[in-house]
């Protein structure tokens, strides 16, 4: 019997895990290398948690297999498996000071005194607490407490790092400060790192690669640029960023009709007689269109909504269909645009993606 | 390398299923802690079975024996109902408690709407004088009322000719021992208001006596029925009252022991003790309900209620309280008085010879002492069991089923009657051929009881402390490889602390003042202080009974002085971590 492992440090096997009657997971098959950042994206309620528990032997699969460094994991107890976590709560004891909350998984493994004082002052210093030691938990800011966290889970020098949602409790410009920081710590440590979140940004900025879920399976794994530029699923390209969704019939294997136009459309495995058509607002080309030219179309300016670096502009085209277009500052000027105003546009055929016919409206 | 490594589980996860149609499940693996948790949770469900299940089983088996032990079926409720003395018993507790109960929840529906929505003053004074009776063994009202309204007593002309001693006697001994239990729940209910509720109500012009009828009182009402039920059964149960001041009104409570104690019919003893359970367990099931209504209830996002000071509102509340609190401490005091005079009424000179328990017989201080251990030994003892137990129950792996029938345990002693609870275990611990009979006879049986009486009520506690503690923390210790004992030890506990010494003061106090679940399985060398005054009483000389009394209070108000001190120095030395 042979089965290639690859280089996977992780291998996700098939796991499906149910509560009673309801299946939270469905046959979930992932492979995570060493040293990677992965980020396990998809609304709320759709399995992410569930999965990174099951990966941490918190909450154990129904069926299916889990596999660390070559070593079947599955049935394990938490304290069997190697990892470090950083809950939403943080979790941080609250009885005990910051040095005490670092060191505590060190104390037990009987290490000399001294030891452990170095290890929890270079723990500190990693990420950026030095000098805090004798604080109590409650006595830190929120950023502050994850980055204690942070460190506890680090500080058994664990091959895997699991982070739920570790950045979701903060306000928005130190969570923006800490999700750099979070990720030039793990380039530097190279420690595999999963973190779940929900915010598609924050996935978008700290991931080596993305996981995006839905309902308990997954619909695309990629790189960010991959999930951002080829989203697999109608539900990746709408919970990806923005996008528009425009219904349209086949007239040719590389043709379709929207209303009365036709475009030029990617042949991305779908050839049904109807399907939907996607383009991202800020794919939209407003520059330099030239009359007749391949895949444009006409369209009156409804309204336009002044975001600070660029502008997005409600387009009405055919009649009725309403398109999100974003275009920069400069492309306002030039052109003075303004509500009411008829202009030309194209949807470039390399940004298009086509997907089943009912996917979205 | 692929093939060492899956070997191993494929064996663990059993064959594939060769139709390919369902998955292997995966069956997790416990660590050796795992085990060790679920060893003590079955130690702890064999504890219960051996201390709560067996004798409640051995009491239902006893009520359908005859002497001889011969299953007779109904034949001794066929006697007990047949026999109009006995049913009458049934007509008098349900009376009284009923009275009882109104006039209990009337009160401290007052009081507590003082405590919670007036401005008035005092009202860390009052709150703390209300609570007092907890203290007290519930003979002690009686013995109070004796002096009060006895043949000699101060106030004998406001009974217009009736006698203290029966159903006016009782009602208003019950009154004072259920008080502080009615309160506490009336407070808790008041205190969840939702502000804006108020608001809204005033904004629409309501007048006063419509906002208390429209939103207050609906806001209440499963506190209403809670504290209802609770003192209903408070009352229904309670032996101490009328033994001292029932003369020959007979209730339930006091036919058991006069079954028992006085006829040794323990055959009908044990009837009379299930008549007695059936009531308390439909409350406690109504009450379970309510609980779980009320939990939904405070979950909602509410605006907490502050109230707006309204002097003739505040001004009228604080004169009823205060004549409320006049009157807890008049029949407290009057019990302290009636333990200090010479010889009531004729000779009012203060002495302290009722105090002289050596001088009174043999036994001297020995019960205080005993009753001292007693209290000590359940605080200790039973703090670890209670917490410990909870802590199982609420932070383990896997062992669903066996920590939720746990969970279910530990609710049961809340629907048992003390004195219920002592009949079972004379019939299940004196049975001979019960290997555990050794414990009979011996302070061990009086701690595991008082342990079990009071459990429910410790174990809530617990649960409450134990949802408020990150439930991550197990999660983070287990990745961290550190043994549960020690993130238990040095964790859960230290958090945990506030919680844990409230659960060893109410064992305590309990522990001091019980009467009703010992009186049965108490014996020479082990008699507890609060039997001893109720013996006392028997024996006519209700002045030292009073002082008896009074030095129960004393200790257990001593006791709780130093848990309020060890908790504020807790809470200063401790104010650097926990959130306020
Ligand atoms: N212990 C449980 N019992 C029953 N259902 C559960 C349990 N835990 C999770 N679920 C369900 O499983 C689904 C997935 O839950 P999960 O917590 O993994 O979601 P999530 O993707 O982490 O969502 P969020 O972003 O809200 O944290 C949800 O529908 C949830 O209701
Ligand atoms: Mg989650």
């Amino acid at each position: 019997m042979s089965i290639n492992q690859g280089d996977a440090y992780l291998r996700i096997d098939h796991v499906s895990k149910s509560f009673g009657t309801f299946e939270a997971l469905t046959n979930v098959t992932l492979e995570i290398y060493a040293g990677e950042f992965v980020c396990f994206l998809g609304p709320s309620g759709c399995g992410k948690t569930t999965l990174l528990r099951a990966i941490a032997g918190l909450d154990i699969q129904t069926s299916g297999r889990i596999f660390q460094g070559g070593r079947d994991i599955s049935a394990l107890p938490p304290s069997q498996r190697d990892f470090g976590i950083v809950f939403q709560s943080y979790a941080l004891f609250p009885n005990l000071s910051v040095a005490d909350n670092v060191a505590y998984g060190l104390v037990s493994t009987r290490r000399p005194k001294a030891e452990v004082e170095g290890r929890v002052r270079e723990l500190l210093t990693l990420v950026g607490l030095g000098g805090q030691e004798q604080k109590f938990p409650s006595q830190l800011s929120g950023g502050q407490q994850q980055r204690v966290a942070l460190a506890r889970a680090l500080a058994m020098s664990p091959g895997l790092l699991l982070l739920d949602e570790p950045l979701s409790a903060l306000d928005a410009r130190v969570r923006q400060h800490l999700r750099s920081e979070l990720k030039e710590l793990q380039r530097k440590l190279k420690v595999t790192t999963i973190m779940v979140t929900h915010d598609q940004e924050e996935a978008l900025a700290i991931a080596d690669r993305i996981v995006v879920m839905n309902h308990g399976v997954i619909e695309q794994v990629g790189t960010p640029l991959d999930i951002y530029r080829h989203p697999g699923s109608a539900f990746v390209a709408d919970f990806v960023g923005h996008m528009n969704f425009l219904p349209v019939e086949r007239v040719a294997a590389d043709r379709v009709r929207f209303g009365s136009f036709e475009f030029t459309a990617p042949v991305n495995g779908n050839q049904d007689a109807t399907a939907t058509l996607c383009v991202r607002p800020e794919d939209i080309q407003i520059r330099n269109v030239i009359p007749g030219q391949d895949n444009s179309l006409k369209a009156t300016i409804d309204h336009m909504e002044f975001l600070g670096s660029f502008c997005r502009a409600e387009l009405v085209v055919n009649g009725g269909r309403h398109l999100k277009a974003d275009f920069s500052i400069n492309a306002m000027r030039d052109l003075s645009l303004e509500p009411g105003q008829e202009i030309l546009i194209a949807l470039p055929a390399d940004r298009l993606r086509l997907f089943r016919g009912d996917a979205h409206v | 390398m692929s093939d060492a490594t899956l070997a191993p589980a494929v064996a663990l996860t059993g064959k594939v299923d060769p139709a390919g149609g369902q998955p292997p499940r995966i069956r997790p693996r416990a660590s050796g802690e795992d085990w060790v948790m679920r060893g003590a949770i079955a130690l702890l469900a064999a504890y219960f079975v051996v201390t709560l299940v067996l004798p409640l089983y051995t009491l239902l088996i006893k009520s359908a024996e005859d002497k001889d032990g011969n299953f007779i079926g109904l034949a001794n409720f066929a006697r007990y109902f047949a026999d109009p003395a006995l049913t009458q018993s049934i007509v008098n507790t349900v009376t009284v408690s009923l009275i009882g109960t109104v006039i209990t929840i009337f009160l401290a529906f007052l009081y507590a709407y003082a405590l919670t929505r007036t401005c008035m003053a005092l009202r860390g004074l009052l709150r703390a004088v209300a609570l007092v009776p907890l203290l007290a063994p519930s003979l002690l009202p009686g013995l109070a009322l004796i002096y009060l309204f006895g043949n000699q007593g101060i106030f004998k002309g406001l009974l217009m000719g009736h006698d203290i001693y029966g159903p006016i006697g009782i009602i208003i001994g019950e009154v004072f021992f259920a008080f502080p239990h009615a309160l506490i729940i009336l407070v808790t209910a008041l205190s969840v208001a939702d502000q804006r509720l108020y608001e809204a109500a005033d904004s629409l012009r309501a007048s006063p006596f419509r906002i208390f009828m429209t939103v207050t009182l609906p806001g209440c009402r499963y506190g209403l029925i809670s504290a209802g039920m609770v003192v209903f059964t408070l009352i229904f149960t309670d032996f101490g009252v009328p033994k001292v001041i029932g003369g020959s009104y007979n209730v339930l409570a006091t036919d058991v022991y006069r079954q028992v104690i006085g006829q040794f019919n323990f055959q009908m003893g044990a009837v009379v003790g299930l008549l007695l359970l059936f009531p308390a367990v439909i409350s406690f099931t109504v009450d379970r309900i309510v609980q779980r209504k009320q939990v939904a209830l405070l979950s909602a996002r509410a605006v907490p209620f502050q109230p707006q000071p309204r002097p003739v509102i505040d001004r009228t509340f604080l004169i009823i309280s205060s004549v409320i609190a006049a009157l807890l401490l008049l029949i407290l005091g009057m019990a302290f008085v009636g333990s200090i005079i010479t010889f009531w009424p004729y000779n009012l000179a203060p002495t302290l010879k009722w105090y002289d328990f050596t001088r009174l017989g043999t036994d001297g201080w020995g019960p205080y002492f005993n009753s001292l251990r007693m209290a000590a030994m359940v605080a200790i003892i039973g703090t670890a069991i209670v917490f410990t137990g909870a802590y199982l129950t609420e932070k383990s792996r896997g062992a669903k089923g066996l920590r939720a029938s746990l969970h279910l345990l530990a609710m049961v002693p809340l629907a048992v009657p003390g004195i219920v609870l002592g009949l079972a275990y004379i019939f299940f611990f004196n049975a001979s051929g019960n290997p555990l009979g050794f414990i009979y006879n011996t302070m061990v049986i009086l701690v595991v009881n008082t342990i079990c009486h009071f459990y429910t009520v410790c174990h809530l506690t617990a649960v409450t402390a134990l949802k408020q503690v990150d439930a991550e923390f197990e999660a983070v210790s287990a990745s961290l490889k550190v043994p549960l004992y020690r993130t238990f030890w040095r964790v859960t506990v230290p958090v945990c602390l506030p919680a844990i010494l409230d659960i060893s003061i109410y064992l305590f106090v309990n522990a001091m003042t019980t009467v009703s679940a010992v009186i049965f399985i108490y014996s020479a060398n082990s008699k507890l202080m609060s039997i001893n005054a109720i013996n006392t009483e028997d024996a006519g000389n209700t002045a030292s009974a009073c002082a008896m009394g009074m030095v129960i209070v004393a200790t257990s108000a001593v006791l709780k002085g130093l848990h309020s001190l060890l908790v504020r120095r807790m809470q200063r030395r401790t104010q650097a971590w926990r959130r306020r």
